[in-house]
Formats: structure tokens, sequence, C-alpha cells
């Protein structure tokens, strides 16, 4: 790349008013040197390379893979199939709108339970009670654990035979087994709660940290007016809570599309399992393994490609569209 | 901030931008390290060492493994250096594994599941192995030890039949006798159960799916014959044919008498209610021996072949698992693998594997079986009478099939057994997918 000492200054670059830059200082906004020039080269270019490498290169082509069939071994196996995979998942692929539904149904709970749970939580500690700090640690607890561990928790309490659950209901007198993790009606659910677990403590602890920054004399205001608790909430705290809600908004939606690691692992580890399919479970269930069909995961790829860009691309363009105004 | 005061900050020590630098360049060295070596892997061939990649990753395979390899290292001066690998994850990552730099033999089983990816040419023949080891081997295992176009590819060590578990004792007690037929296996489990006991245990719960495959096979194999069976295994009859449908009807007939609460239960916690007494008989395998640890209850568990249902086809099959060894495509060490892959297969190295891990058999004839244990003797007799050695479902057939496919519609199905057929539609649906190449 050839240097040139006249290059136009870049205002953007420049931290401040060009009328303050005294003559007499050595360093001159606006002129980049030569090894100024090398290293924001290497340092927009190396970044750009990997994202183009790591990111953009593999989308792309799994985008290209999903209208061929592949074995994942032999690069001349490749079969152009055009929308057939498409045509098949769609028409003739039983556990693909059960995968659907679930995926509905864990967006859904997710956004209606855990999350304004989670939010009450907040909005209760953040209040000056006896300790607080101890609640705040324990309901944030289950975040801090990784997920396998999150899992093999409650698979010691969904357990048939020695579970926390069926102990206790079998102490209680109930003859009935209920298994918890294998009855395909029940499993799903019984897997949002230990998931729903996890994201309470998560919301909680982001809306606290909105609580904090929030000003008091807002709510003060609103006593003085006579309103009461529930009116001061939902009429000034949670509106002027905005950004906090949008981020929880859209971390609900982004945990329910992406959620995987707990199904597979209070799953067993092997897939997709009847009454628990999710989408991201039939990409793996059709890619990883030893016979994979890389064509066919990767179409179910880009469907939830699209799913995800549509649920968080309308969402955000609403609210900035409505904040411009 | 004024722009004086930011001068000398930046000249003081390690200045803002160089540290920044030397990260990115740490960063852009990780970027490249794996390109490096990809191109230097290749390179590093030692005459003198052996690699074997191994998915005995509990102990008593580990060190049943480390015994062979090590009695190869007196006998041929040749090193071996073992990779061990966690099995599912073995299994899970087999295929890129033998796509990059596999290790020279590597751990795998007989079967579909060998021939495939002999196949897609991810192994080398052993033909000039066989030479030397053909004679240990008997028709059916030189048989499962080809690929689809008659070339040897694979080295059997060891297998392990499925059967119907029990406690001896538990029989006595009871009054209890062997089931010959399906009739009075049925009339023993409805006793069981009037006794007070899960008459058959199981458990299929979590990654535990697979064991309901030794039910189903065996029910294939009775009702209908080996040579339905692994047709319809190999995804040449429909699942949806009469002869599939009779199997889920068989099954139907004791799926009363099944442990409840079996779709969130170990396969481990089903065996222990089997040791303990409370559930009567379990369709498993030998490895089942792997969950006791007490003698006196060993020398109590015994089994019976799985009853007869047709006697056009009796009990003249036996599902016996099969696990042994390949050697990868391109091995750097070709001739010490070789001579590796021909110790594997002979007498010794099977003795030494089966004097630390009691629950398999040697699959060679000329290996010593002086030191079997009651069950062992047992199961050798057995795989030795039968007239077909079927190896497993997920063995016999795409593995991928069975795994995302026939596992989930049989486990689904077991939950609420009807007449089967919308389950078998199910799995009908996605053989095309699987069988067309």
């Amino acid at each position: 790349m050839s240097s040139e000492p006249s290059a136009p200054p870049a205002p953007a670059a420049s931290p401040a008013p060009s009328a303050l830059s005294a003559p007499s200082a050595p360093y001159r906004p606006g002129r980049l040197s030569t090894g100024d020039r090398v290293f924001l080269s290497a340092f927009i270019g190396l970044p750009l390379l990997a994202l183009l490498v790591f990111v953009w290169l593999p989308a792309f082509t799994s985008i290209a893979l999903s209208f061929t069939t592949w074995d994942g071994i032999d690069l001349g196996d490749i079969h152009w199939t055009g929308l057939g995979n498409y045509t098949e998942i769609f028409t003739n692929y039983p556990p693909f709108w059960p995968a659907v539904r679930n995926n509905l149904i864990w967006l859904l709970f997710t956004a209606l339970l855990p999350t304004p749970f989670g939010i009450l939580l907040a909005y209760q500690l953040d209040k000056k009670i006896r300790f607080t700090k101890i609640y705040q640690t324990a309901i944030f607890l289950p975040m801090v654990l990784s997920l396998a561990v999150v899992g093999f928790i409650w698979e010691i309490i969904y357990n048939p035979d020695t579970g926390l659950l069926d102990s206790a209901l079998r102490a209680a007198g109930s003859a009935h087994h209920i298994d918890w993790l294998g009855d395909p009606d029940l499993n799903l659910w019984a897997v949002l709660i230990a998931s729903g677990w996890r994201h309470t403590g998560y919301i909680m602890i982001l809306y606290l940290a909105g609580l904090k920054g929030f000003d008091p004399a807002l709510k003060e205001a609103a006593a003085l007016d006579g309103a009461n608790g529930r009116q001061t909430f939902l009429r000034v705290t949670f509106p002027a809570l905005k950004p906090v809600n949008i981020i929880i908004l859209v971390v609900t939606v982004m945990e329910s599309l992406r959620a995987f690691d707990i199904v597979y692992v209070l799953g067993g580890g092997v897939g997709s399992k009847p009454g628990m399919e999710l989408l991201s479970l039939l990409i793996t269930d059709n890619i990883i393994g030893e016979s994979s069909h890389i064509g066919y995961g990767s179409a179910l790829a880009v469907v939830l490609l699209l799913v995800s860009l549509a649920a968080i691309g309308t969402f955000l363009v609403q609210t900035f569209r409505k904040e411009d105004r | 901030m004024t722009q004086q005061s930011r001068i000398p900050l930046a000249a003081r020590g390690p200045g803002r931008r160089s540290v920044v630098g030397g990260l990115f360049g740490a960063g852009a060295a990780a970027l490249a390290a794996p390109l490096l070596t990809a191109c230097g892997g290749g390179a590093a061939a030692d005459p003198k060492t052996v690699t074997f990649g191994s998915n005995g990753a509990d102990a008593t395979p580990k060190s049943a493994y480390a015994a062979v390899t090590k009695s190869f290292t007196q006998d041929s001066g040749l090193k071996v250096k073992t990779n061990t690998v966690d099995h599912d994850t073995f299994q899970k990552s087999i295929t890129s594994y033998l796509q990059g730099t596999p290790d020279d033999v590597f751990t795998w089983f007989a079967g579909y599941r060998m021939q495939y990816f002999a196949k897609k040419g991810l192994c080398a023949p052993v033909d000039d192995v066989w030479d030397t080891i053909g004679a240990g081997f008997g028709e059916a295992t030189k048989q499962l030890s080809r690929g689809e176009d008659g070339t040897y590819y694979f080295v059997p060590l060891y297998n392990y039949p499925w059967a119907v578990f029990h406690r001896k004792s538990l029989f006595q007690e009871r009054g209890y006798q062997v089931p010959k037929t399906w009739d009075e296996f049925t009339a023993l489990a409805k006793r069981m159960k009037k006794d007070g006991l899960s008459p058959i245990a199981s458990g299929y719960g979590g990654g535990d799916s697979w064991s309901v495959l030794g039910t189903f096979d065996y029910l294939d194999l009775r009702a209908n014959g080996y040579d339905f069976h692994m047709q319809l295994m190999r995804g040449e009859v429909s699942w949806t044919d009469r002869r599939t449908a009779r199997v889920l009807d068989l099954w139907r007939e004791v799926t009363p008498y099944q442990q409840s609460g079996a779709g969130g239960r170990s396969w481990q916690d089903a065996a222990q209610s089997l040791v303990d007494k409370k559930s009567g008989m379990a369709v498993i395998g030998l490895f089942l021996g792997q969950q006791i640890t007490d003698e006196k209850i060993r020398a109590d568990i015994d089994f019976f072949p799985f009853p007869e249902i047709d006697p056009a086809h009796g009990q003249d099959a036996v599902e016996a698992p099969t696990d042994g060894f390949m050697l990868s495509r391109e091995p750097r060490n070709e001739d010490g693998a070789r001579k590796f892959l021909e110790f594997l297969g002979g007498a010794r190295a099977e003795e030494l594997y089966m004097g630390v891990d009691p629950s398999n058999l040697a699959v060679n004839a000329r290996a010593a079986t002086g030191s079997y244990n009651a069950l062992q003797k047992k199961s050798a007799e057995l795989i030795g009478s039968a007239r077909h050695i079927s190896q497993f479902a997920d063995r016999d057939s795409d593995p991928g099939f069975i795994s995302t496919v026939v596992l989930p519609g049989l486990t689904q199905w077991l939950g609420h057994p009807d007449d089967g057929a919308a389950a078998l539609k199910r799995i009908e649906s996605q053989r095309a997918r699987f069988f067309s190449a």
C-alpha cells in the first residue's frame, strides 16, 4: 500500500475540534504516518479477514450446501438438489413441525413466566429489604453454573427411582410414578422449568442493574402525586427503563430460539428425543454423527436462521423506528 | 483530556498501541497455527512407533488395551502410542477423525458400520493380515470382517451376546421355570407381576434409548427370521411391511410387564433393579456384568436365549456385537500398523484382553478359554451354537437412520403402545433418505 502524505483529513478520526489543535503540538490529528497506516490496516484487515473466514464464509457455504446432498466425506459427492431438501423438510420430516411448535412454546413460556418473574424479583430486591445481597446471589447462582451442570442437577431431581420429585411424591403416598423426562407429553415442560429456573436469575440481574441506575426522584414525584406501588412501577419505572426492557426482550427471544444445551444434556446427549424436538437439535441430528446429511442439516439451519432474523429483525426495526421519531 | 496530556501517557512504558499490537500479533499467530500444523502433520512418521486410536476410555477396557499394547511392544520392539477417546465422542466424531490425520490403527465395530467407511475409502484393506490370522476364525466371523467388495477391512477382538438375564436364586425361590417359547415367556412375566416384581427391567432414558433395540432385534429375528431382519436393517424392505408391524404387536403383549418409568431411567439403574431382585428379567448384553462388583452376585446371574416365537426360526440367531480394529487409509507407519494388527488378531492378544475384561469373549478360536467364568462359558456356547449372528441394529444398519429415526419412533411408541401403524409410517417416511445412495 503506497502512503500518501497529502491524505485528506478525516474529521471523524479527529478527537478534538481542529481549531484547538495548536501548530506546535507534535501530534497532528488528521494526518496518518506510514506506521499508523500499517497499524490501522492490520487492525482492520485482520479482524475483517477473521470475520470473513470464520463467520461469513461458513454462513454462505451453509446456505449453498442447503441446496445439495452431501455425506460430508468426498467433495465430489456433493450433488445439487435445488429446493429438494426444503420440500422434504416441510412435507416429509415428522419431527420438523413438532420442533417448530416446541420452539414457539419455549419462546412463549420464557416470555410469559420466567421473564416477568425475574423482573418482579428485581423490583422487590431493589427495595431496601434485609439480606437482599444473599437473595440476589441465590437467585443468580444458576446462571453462574454451566448449563451442563444445571442439566445434571435436574437429571437427579427428575430421576424416576431416586429423584427428589418422585421420592417426595412417594413419601406423600402417591403410588403413581411420574416419568418426568421420559414421557413425551411431559418432558418439554420438565426441561422448561429447568431452563426457566436459570433464566429468572439472568433477567433479575439485568433488571436490577437497570433499577440501580434509575433516578429515585421520579419515584418520589410519583409518590407525591399519590401513585401506589403498582402504578409507580407500571406507569413510571417500567416505561423509564425502556433500554433495559429492550435488552431483556432480545435476550429472551434469542435464548428461546437458540435453546439447545439444556435439552441436549437432559436428553442424554444423543440428539432430539420424542417430545423434546427443537430446531437446533434437528440440525445436529443431521450433521453430527457417522452418517451425516450435511445438505439436509444445512437446510434446517437456514430455516432457523430465517426465523431468528425475522423475529429479531422485526423487533429491532420497530423499536428503533419509534425512537427515531 | 487535552492533546498535551496524551502524548507523555502514550510514550510511557509499553504503549497502548504496542500492547494492542502485540495482542493482534498473538491473534494472527493463533489464526495461522492450524494451517501450519496441518501442513507439517504428515512428516512426523516414526518407524518405531505405531499410533492407536482407542474408544476404550472406561477403566476396564483401558487397562485391558494397555496390557495388550505392552505385550506387543515387548514382542516386536515397536512402541504403541495410544490415543484414548471417550466411547460416545469417538463415535460421534469418527467421520471427521478419519478424514483428518487418524491414528494408524483404530477401534471400531463389525457389520454395516464398518462397511460404510470401507465403501467411502476411509480405511485400508487388510487382506495380508488375514493371511496370517485367518486360520483362527470361523466363517461367520470372516464374513463380518469383509466389506461389500469381499475384501477384509476389519480385525475382530471380542464379542458378547445379548440374551435374557436373570438371577438364579430368584428363580429358585419363586419356582420360576426358564421359558422356551413366547407364550411361556409372557405367562412368566404375568406371574412375576402378580408376585409384585417388575417383570422386565427396562431403562431407556437419556442417552440410553439404544437399549430398546435388543428387544426389537430379537423379536424380529425370532418372528421373521435373520434374512428378513437384515433386509429391514439395510433398508431393503418397507418398515410398514406387515412383518414389521407384527414385531410391534408382539412387543405390545409385554409392554404392560416392563418396568414403569423406563423412559427416564438409565440402563444401569434398570440393571441394578435386576441385581436387587426388584425386576425379574432383563433383555441385555453380557456387559451387564460390568455393573456387578460383588462376585457372589456375579455367580448368581444367569441368562437364557430369547424365547422362540416362530418354530421355523426357533432360536437360531444370536445377537453378538463384535468389536475390533481397522487400519486407517494412509497409516504413517504402515508396516508397523500391519504387524500390530496381526498381533491384535492373534490368540495371545485376545487372552491378554479377556484376562482383564471378563465381560467379553475372545473371537479367535485358538484363544485359551480356561480362565472363563461360568457366564463367559455359557455365552461362548450360545454364540457357537448359533446359525446366524447379528450385530446390533445400530451396527447392522445405518447408524444415523437408527439413532435419529428408528429410536425416536420406537421410544415414542413405547410411551403409548398402540397398533404402531403411525410410528412405522414415520420411520418409513425417512427410509429413502438414508438408503438411496
